[in-house]
């Protein structure tokens, strides 16, 4: 793991959709037996490539709108050696095919790569029934699943080339659109191992997704107030970098964690359950308050639903304030 | 049969969905066009003549339901509704904004009238064949109405509900298929084809026919027949165009989701006045 972090968290020129296209059309032509699957959400996040379908037979396949079948399918794939990634939005992947990665997916030991884009508020203008703010939750329990949620594109490929190459079932809870960028190219990632990206003494703030951003920003404010914020990008959500939690812990004393998904079974549950049985120290926890999504614009929602680094920053007090003197 | 006058009216109420179907994605600049466009055929015919409902009372006892599956036809069924009186006209320039009434997909505790929330595809028939079998336990009269999408139907859920249906003899059930031949991606013959509905839904003991979706009476004499009380549920299998009537999306393999300018949008609206 070395990672090189970027100087300006500035929108990245690519979409983390054309990241990904690139990326898996690139692994298929080196290795014939990776797949990508679609469920009639292919222009979405493959764009272009979906017209050229006829180029990567046997490998592109477009299943249809059935996300219980083209999960089940992949499984299947899968038991007889092939290497299938599955794309749709991320509710009619941890929702829809729930009970197929359970059971022909994780307790089977299938070698399946679940891509569920647009989590949380970046469902956008597609409202409440595609604003995914359960997915982890309706997942993390399932043993032998790794769930990961990576912060720019430069992690995204990373990420997506290690997958190719690893045996097991990995949940990954995409955007599409184009994101802060983070990393700069050469950066390297471990699963499981969450990187520091600023340091910090006061407080540490635990974020995910296109979180971080929202954490580097709120440090930044932090700072200004004379409060040193600690900024961890937990892009492992499970399993979780248990060790970097404790040390954080250890060293700055609270904890705020933050994500796109909702506070109930979460990144912010998983900090707590670490915290509470090792080193019992303040945790506040940034997320979506146990309601339902809505159509509105990033701006809006991020307001909306308590997502912005100034929630962030008045947790991050919140929980220094609580520390025992 | 429908008398001329009858036509006549039922085409300008169609003509009335599309316009403000266009209208309201050009506030925000995209949407669902190709989808919405495809029902406002249908959706003339139900709301201007064959569904009781009234608008003063969206949640009235007596009145016909309508699960629109495909959730994101939302617009075309908010101009119907809104035309018809449930709303003001005004709330449709409202599409997606923050703290709307009317989300891209039909949500049924936010518009008054919408009776079913859909968006997540192949849900809606399992909902209606519960509504439709409370009325006949209720010996209630209601028609159940259903829409769903070509592509929709591959979920399997829709499949279970068919069966369900005709096991439990839901006659009080009438189910349209959209076949307007294309999903999201392509055609839906390219993805997964499921031709043909009609022998499909007939093998699954439903009673099926086949209309031209675009055909005010054809529409009206179908579900006039589909509305009988022989023990079988009824499905009208609509052949549709995604787009139709909306100049710059109709006959477009890349017509689901798009881009609508103020500009394409009144050029579009004229050609519908012309
Ligand atoms: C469960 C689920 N999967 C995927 C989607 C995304 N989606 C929305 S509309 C659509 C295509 C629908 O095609 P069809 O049913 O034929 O509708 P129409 O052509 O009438 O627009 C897709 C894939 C969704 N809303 N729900
Ligand atoms: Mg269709």
């Amino acid at each position: 793991m070395s990672i090189i972090t970027a100087k300006e968290h500035e929108l990245s020129t690519q979409t983390m959709a054309q990241v990904y296209a690139e990326t898996i059309t690139k692994l298929m032509e080196e290795n014939k037996d990776i797949m990508e699957l679609e469920a009639d959400l292919g222009a979405c996040i493959m764009g272009g490539k979906m017209d050229e379908i006829d180029k990567y037979p046997g490998q592109l396949i477009n299943c249809g709108i059935q996300e219980a079948n083209m999960i089940g399918t992949a499984c299947g794939l899968s038991a007889a050696g092939k290497i299938p990634f599955a794309h749709s939005f991320a509710p009619f992947i941890a929702r829809r095919a729930n009970d197929q990665i359970f059971i022909s997916g994780c307790y089977s030991d299938a070698n399946v790569k679940l891509i569920g884009s647009d989590p949380g508020i970046m469902a956008a203008y597609n409202g409440g029934t595609h604003m995914p703010f359960e997915d982890v939750a309706a997942l993390r329990a399932f043993p032998a699943l790794t769930i990961m949620e990576p912060t720019d594109g430069v992690m995204l490929k990373s990420l997506i080339r290690q997958l190719a190459e690893k045996k097991g079932m990995y949940y990954v809870r995409c955007a599409r659109k184009a994101v802060a960028k983070i990393y700069e190219e050469g950066s390297e990632f471990e699963i499981g191992k969450a990187n520091v990206i600023k340091n910090g003494t006061d407080v540490t703030i635990i974020a995910a997704g296109i979180m971080v951003a929202e954490a580097l920003k709120a440090a930044q404010i932090l700072e200004e107030d004379g409060i040193s914020a600690r900024v961890v990008d937990m892009f492992t959500i499970k399993p979780l970098d248990e060790e970097m939690v404790c040390k954080c812990a250890e060293e700055t004393g609270a904890i705020v964690t933050a994500e796109n998904h909702s506070i109930y079974n979460g990144l912010g549950s998983a900090v707590c359950e670490v915290i509470a049985e090792n080193i019992p120290v303040p945790v506040e926890k940034v997320g979506v308050q146990d309601v339902f999504g809505e159509v509105g614009d990033m701006e809006y929602l991020k307001k909306r639903f308590h997502l912005t680094a100034a929630d962030i920053v008045i947790k991050a007090k919140a929980a220094a304030a609580r520390k025992r003197g | 049969m429908l008398t001329d006058k009858k036509v006549q009216e039922l085409e300008q109420f169609a003509k009335e969905i599309r316009i403000h179907t266009i209208d309201q994605m050009a506030v925000r600049g995209f949407g669902h066009m190709g989808g919405a466009m495809s029902i406002c055929d249908l959706l003339s015919v139900l709301y201007g003549k064959q569904m009781k409902v009234d608008p003063q009372r969206p949640q009235w006892e007596e009145r016909d339901w309508l699960i629109c599956s495909k959730g994101h036809a939302g617009p075309a069924v908010y101009s119907a509704l809104s035309l018809k009186g449930f709303f003001p006209r005004g709330w449709l320039k409202t599409l997606n904004q923050p703290q709307t009434s009317l989300p891209s997909h039909c949500d049924h505790k936010k518009t008054p009238g919408i009776d079913v929330t859909t968006g997540s595809l192949g849900q809606g028939l399992s909902v209606a064949a519960g509504i439709a079998l409370a009325k006949k336990i209720d010996q209630n009269q209601n028609q159940i109405y259903c829409i769903i999408g070509d592509g929709e139907s591959q979920e399997g859920q829709n499949w279970e509900a068919i069966m369900f249906a005709a096991q439990n003899k839901l006659d009080n059930l009438i189910l349209f298929v959209d076949n307007n031949k294309q999903q999201l991606d392509n055609t839906t013959a390219n993805i997964c084809n499921m031709e043909s509905f009609k022998e499909k839904l007939e093998s699954f003991h439903w009673e099926a026919e086949e209309v031209d979706g675009h055909d005010l009476e054809a529409i009206d004499a179908a579900i006039e027949r589909a509305k009988n009380r022989n023990g079988k549920p009824h499905a009208v299998v609509l052949n549709t165009i995604k787009g139709k009537g909306c100049s710059f999306a109709e006959n477009i393999l890349k017509n689901h989701h798009i881009n609508v300018s103020k500009e394409q949008a009144e050029d579009a609206i004229d050609a519908l006045n012309r």
